[in-house]
């Protein structure tokens, strides 16, 4: 068998080398390579210890509100003509994403390493707030990096996050941006390796947190499945989530990997337009590299030198994507299209308006791929999409680009 | 097979001192002014020359060789003009040895086949590629020792007995030991343990082991020079250069020359390191 060939199964990954193919691995500092691999000897045995799936899924249901529901967008199905839409509701999580599922598994973590101190990054803000939400909850000091331009853009957060008892640092190196943010992250934890325990919030980094990352965002596509067998009595015909590192999408999509009817998308951030830099599609339009410890697609230029991207969403803000997508995208598992910022703008008003749900504007890129395909699927047709996030913290951003002063 | 990076250490051995290796970003802060420094370093006092590669992304660094990295990008410098730094410095000096250094996706992106061949071509003789760890040797460590480049790898604080054979098994020319756990530019550790740290490594290994991260002064080089068998000096370099740049970070006429007295006041350090009687 070569390797562009189809596998028997898209769930296996990754090998013991932490790869997805030839994506993923561990390209890290010598200083962490020690830790790295305690975290992963930890993770195994974590993950075959019944406590430790019974605190999990205790806080799942007590803390974060789990199961959310899967719920039928029934005027906007009628709206677009087309596939019946259902939402998986991450939305409705304490702290308002699907950040916190990802946080309370890796809090229960560090706690078992006996870490004493959580750092994390974040772009929008959600994961930084998620991760000072279990650092207070389990009394950890928090200390987050995030890019100066998105403290500026993501002021509430910010705010939401002191309130946590995190400390905030500014990043000011490159544009001040999630990249950024994660090169300073790994800075500190390379210099508090000792008591540190970095807390990632995406499906990236080395390995073991893709795997890990998506092992506890695994929650919404198990939740998904049962849910829509008992309200359809079937699977749906497709799955969309949007990208931007990629745990909402893979915890959506990868307990559906294997079965083969079900269709899956993943919406990248298309900004202003591929032609130009202003965008953050890197399956789209950018090539494989090495950063933040995997190779996975990334925009670059020619001589290696990682782009900064853009995008109208803070939290799709970066020009790297979580390695296993990199490897659904090479086997053509998963289909992954840009959404442009406009479309997404407008995804985020009609939803408001048609269904009383004010959505993120990350998932608002997943919305506006829907709005495209549902009117083309014939009415007995399913697709589920990932609300993955609550748009009060992008209100700002918002009412800026629509002209209303706040 | 025998490299400048071996004849060197022996050649030191041979004399009874460490070595002084110097840092310095390749491009900074444009072409013709580090080819200059290059050029001015082994009549200094510099015995090896770390030639740093810029990235954007460069995780391990701190903000002195952050900014040196941004203002080579800015400047035009790339991985092809890095090579052309050795190549040109190579018409006039064949012997001082010449290490690479930095992150591993500009040679990704190269392509790891060409960038060896190049680099051999362009009279480089080892590698230091911070985020290669021996679990990804299969990247690059191994196809630069069938090519015959020195691929140096780094030891920390944190790679203890258990892992140390692991991470010597492919190291070739020297090893790095990192002095602390942090970036580079950060304040050094006890100089003691740091000699405690190098006398373990020692125990593991033959190859010289060489000590950077921290090291800033010539009594710094001189205490480290007492156990190691080389010392780096970087972030030092590289904030002098800063220091003598214009309000645009443009050079000036006493850029070169302030990096070669202090390069000279550390070499002073260096040659200090065994004068009182050795074993």
């Amino acid at each position: 068998m070569n390797q562009t060939s189809t596998p028997n199964s898209f769930r296996t990954g990754p090998d013991e080398q932490g790869m997805f193919g030839i994506f993923g691995g561990r390209f890290v500092a010598e200083t962490l390579m020690p830790l790295i691999l305690e975290l992963e000897e930890e993770w195994t045995k974590a993950k075959a210890d019944p406590t430790f799936r019974a605190e999990l899924d205790h806080l799942n249901s007590h803390y974060v509100g789990r199961p959310s529901p899967l719920y039928f967008a029934e005027r906007l199905t009628e709206h677009l003509g087309g596939a019946k839409v259902y939402f998986k509701r991450d939305e409705l999580n304490h702290t308002g994403s699907h950040k916190i599922n990802n946080c309370i598994g890796q809090i229960l973590l560090a706690k078992r390493m006996g870490k004493t101190r959580i750092i994390a990054e974040t772009g929008a803000g959600q994961h930084g707030v998620a991760s000072a939400t279990v650092a207070a909850r389990f009394g950890y000091p928090c200390e987050v990096y995030m890019g100066a331009t998105d403290v500026q853009r993501q002021a509430p957060n910010v705010f939401r996050m002191k309130l946590l008892g995190a400390k905030v640092h500014p990043v000011t190196s490159g544009q001040g941006t999630l990249k950024d943010a994660m090169n300073e992250a790994l800075r500190d934890w390379v210099t508090n390796v000792d008591d540190t325990y970095y807390l990632i919030g995406t499906a990236a980094g080395p390995h073991p947190y893709p795997e890990m990352v998506r092992t506890f965002q695994s929650v919404i596509g198990q939740e998904t499945r049962e849910q829509m067998l008992a309200a359809e009595g079937r699977l749906p015909d497709m799955l969309v989530a949007a990208v931007g590192g990629g745990s909402n999408a893979i915890g959506l999509f990868h307990p559906f990997l294997d079965d083969k009817d079900v269709q899956i998308i993943g919406v990248e951030a298309g900004g202003k337009g591929l032609d130009g830099e202003e965008h953050c599609a890197s399956l789209t339009a950018g090539s494989p590299g090495v950063l933040h410890g995997n190779r996975t697609y990334l925009l670059q230029d020619g001589d290696g030198q990682i782009k900064e991207g853009h995008s109208i969403s803070a939290g799709l803000d970066y020009p790297g994507i979580g390695p296993e997508h990199s490897f659904l995208k090479e086997t053509d598992r998963v289909e992954y299209v840009p959404v442009m910022d406009d479309e997404a703008l407008e995804a985020f008003q009609l939803l408001t308006r048609l269904e009383g749900i004010i959505p993120a504007l990350e998932p608002s890129h997943a919305l506006a791929e829907v709005i495209k395909r549902a009117p083309k699927m014939d009415k007995d047709q399913i697709i589920v999409m990932n609300l993955c996030g609550r748009g009060d913290k992008d209100i700002f951003t918002v009412g800026k680009i629509l002209g209303v002063e706040l | 097979m025998t490299t400048r990076i071996d004849t060197r250490f022996e050649k030191l051995k041979a004399e009874g001192r460490p070595a002084l290796v110097t840092y310095f970003m390749g491009g900074d802060p444009d072409y013709d002014t580090s080819l200059k420094i290059m050029q001015a370093l082994p009549g200094a006092g510099s015995d090896v020359i770390e030639l740093g590669m810029p990235f954007s992304d460069p995780m391990a660094d701190g903000p002195a060789i952050q900014m040196a990295g941004q203002r080579a990008l800015k400047g035009g410098q790339s991985l092809v003009k890095t090579m052309e730094l050795a190549r040109d410095f190579r018409k006039d000096d064949n012997e001082t040895p010449i290490v690479l250094m930095g992150y591993y996706n500009p040679i990704y992106i190269y392509g790891v086949d060409k960038f060896l061949s190049d680099a051999k071509e362009a009279g480089i003789d080892g590698l230091i590629v911070v985020d290669l760890p021996p679990e990804m040797d299969d990247e690059l460590c191994i196809p630069a020792m069938k090519a015959g480049v020195n691929f140096i790898r780094l030891a920390t604080p944190t790679t203890d007995d258990k892992r140390l054979p692991r991470v010597l098994s492919n190291t070739s020319g020297f090893v790095y030991y990192v002095s602390m756990t942090g970036i580079t530019g950060s304040a050094i550790a006890d100089t003691s343990k740091v000699n405690v740290a190098v006398d373990r490594i020692k125990s593991h290994t033959k190859l010289p082991v060489c000590v950077g991260f921290g090291v800033k002064t010539a009594e710094q080089a001189r205490a480290i020079g007492q156990s190691a068998d080389g010392v780096v000096v970087g972030t030092a370099i590289v904030n002098q250069i800063a220091n003598t740049l214009d309000a645009k970070g443009a050079a000036t006429t006493d850029t070169v020359e302030s990096v070669a007295t202090m390069v000279r006041g550390l070499a002073t350090g260096v040659r200090a390191a065994r004068l009182a009687p050795t074993q």
